[in-house]
């Protein structure tokens, strides 16, 4: 069993509305330093695959094709080997 | 008796603010301003009107950018001094992420939009925002949400029925409260709370949509009306 951990980001050419958006309330707090507010996507799960290999190829497809838009978007991502415990099971 | 003028705060997002005037100004006929978020002059109002919408596209958290806005430092001071503020639908969220009430709103338990009438069962009628009204029924209100799913930790809400801060549970139309008629499964039915001193009420129904008589449904009317017979009391 794996963990995966995806980070998606807008590529910095794209506009970000949210960030935008959110950035205005930073103005309004009075935080005149904050500049290119990005807010990404941060996505968990599991992963029951054979192996490391069997599970990228599962999780880059999955990123590839539905996490993340490939014209606007950028992603990476980390496994770690993890055996559930009874509790979790 | 002196009629209260209503102040009614403007974000970019609000889009019940012309239905709020609509109802205070030419219906019933209050003294009514529009305030923009971005002036710091409540322009004498009595009463604030934090109005539904999708202040600022709702983006991060619903309400968590507009409670920034600059005239929110003024309504947050003017709450304070115990002067009254009625927060709709996306002004309730608003009033929550300014801390002027407790709680957050999580997504609906359906994750969907809810949009239909429901029926409020009035919980406290002894509030300025409920006294006087006369039926004994619940009212007939319309949600319109996809956060208005009520939460708070055991010891709020434990608090918020210790001090009498629920006022409006979403009920049947004989004001049964049951799990049955929860929209968006929301904690203990609660469709709308008040402060501890009672001078600040969040609500998820929407009073400004039922009160003009073409539309069939005037319950909505009550509560404003409750709100300027009572206010200078």
């Amino acid at each position: 069993m794996f963990k995966a951990t995806v980070l998606i980001k807008r590529r910095s050419t794209i506009l970000d509305p949210q960030g935008k958006a959110v950035e205005i309330g930073a103005k309004h707090l009075g935080l005149n330093n904050i500049a290119n507010t990005r807010i990404d996507k941060y996505i968990q799960f599991d992963v029951d695959a054979k192996d490391k290999n069997a599970a990228e190829k599962e999780v880059a497809e999955y990123c590839k094709k539905l996490l993340a838009n490939p014209i606007m978007e950028d992603f990476e991502f980390t496994l770690s080997e993890w055996t559930p415990s009874e509790e979790e099971v | 008796m002196i009629s209260p003028k209503f102040g009614i705060v403007v974000f970019p997002g609000s889009n019940c603010d012309h239905d709020a005037y609509w109802v205070l100004r030419k219906l019933i006929g209050y003294q009514t301003d529009f305030l923009w978020h971005k002036e710091s002059d409540l322009k004498e109002s009595n009463v604030i009107v934090l109005p539904g919408g999708f202040s600022y596209g709702d983006y991060l958290r619903t309400g968590s950018i507009a409670r920034f806005s600059p005239i929110m430092n003024e309504v947050i001071s003017f709450a304070k001094k115990g002067n009254t503020v009625i927060g709709i639908c996306n002004g309730f969220q608003i009033l929550l992420e300014a801390g002027l009430l407790p709680g957050v709103m999580l997504k609906n338990i359906s994750l969907n939009f809810v949009c239909k009438d429901v029926y409020l069962s009035v919980e406290n009628r002894e509030t300025k925002f409920t006294k006087g009204i006369k039926t004994d029924s619940a009212l007939k209100v319309p949600v319109a949400h996809g956060e208005g799913n009520y939460f708070a930790d055991n010891n709020t809400l434990k608090e918020l029925v210790d001090n009498n801060q629920v006022v409006f549970k979403y009920s049947s139309k004989d004001g049964e409260v049951s799990e049955n008629y929860n929209p968006n499964g929301s904690a203990m039915n609660i469709a709308g709370i008040i402060n501890k001193e009672g001078n600040v009420l969040g609500m998820m129904p929407h009073p400004e949509r039922c009160s003009d008589p073409v539309l069939n449904k005037t319950d909505g009317s009550l509560i404003f009306k409750a709100i300027a017979n009572n206010i200078f009391n």
